[in-house]
């Protein structure tokens, strides 16, 4: 039944949003995580979203979403002229993480709205199933 | 006698049967909206419910011929999901299935009101 099939689709949208919001709220909370001269700074990650067809025995139906990986932000990143800090190197830079804040927070507004979005499809379908129950009544 | 009660209800429920396929593609493309190089798919409704109705009374409706949508607006990913164009679509296609279904109703409440008096 097509409607039900809805709940699936509608599910996985959320579960990859959710996925998405997790590792914007990851990125912006390292955001500042300072690495020492020989230590690796903390690399802005972001999610990859692929569309698997429902009914995938058969390769066919409406797409799902499924995050098909985490992957790094290759951007360089940010040095930061701080002499004073504990882990500054040779020249008085101090390796920030390349998170860009700006980006993050489009992200989670993105991420937020499209969560909403499959949310009221998935209200929709519910009330249009319960409809169709009372058929004849 | 069956099959006049089948033949007297059955454009709306093929009507029915479509909408809910319908809803389903455009769920698929709301659920897609931030998917890279995903193209949005829809169906003709009307040829669809055309297809079905033709086809002899017992025999399989055939599935709806399920195209790529043409966006007004392209987006730089491969994306061709437009939400406002979506979510108008999702909406006008959720009062259809409703009215499709009051439909089919009064005509239950008919064929009883025919069989009870």
């Amino acid at each position: 039944m097509s409607l039900f099939n809805i709940f699936d689709i509608a599910s996985s949208a959320m579960s990859a949003q959710t996925e998405r919001l997790n590792v914007t709220a990851s990125n912006i909370a390292n955001a500042d995580s300072a690495a020492g001269p020989d230590g690796e700074a903390y690399r802005a990650k972001q999610v990859v979203f692929q569309a698997v067809p429902s009914d995938e025995a058969n390769g066919n139906g409406p797409a799902k979403v499924r995050v098909a990986g985490v992957v790094e932000d290759a951007s360089p990143a940010r040095k930061v002229f701080d002499p004073k800090h504990p882990l500054a190197d040779g020249q008085g830079y101090v390796t920030m993480p390349n998170v860009s804040i700006v980006d993050e927070m489009v992200n989670m507004m993105s991420a937020s709205r499209s969560y909403q979005s499959s949310v009221e499809v998935m209200n929709t379908a519910k009330t249009l199933l319960e409809k169709t129950l009372s058929l004849g009544s | 006698m069956i099959d006049a009660l089948d033949q007297f209800m059955r454009f709306q429920t093929e009507a029915l049967k479509l909408r809910s396929q319908r809803q389903e593609l455009l769920a698929a493309n709301v659920a897609n909206a931030d998917t890279p190089s995903y193209k949005a798919v829809d169906f003709d409704f009307a040829k669809a419910l055309k297809a079905a109705t033709d086809t002899q009374p017992g025999a399989a409706a055939p599935a709806p011929e399920v195209l790529y949508r043409q966006p007004a607006q392209a987006s730089l990913d491969g994306n061709t999901v437009e939400m406002d164009a979506e979510r108008a679509q999702f909406a006008d296609n959720t009062v259809r299935y409703e009215a499709a279904l009051k439909f089919l109703n009064a005509q239950l409440k008919t064929m009883l009101a025919a069989l009870q008096s």
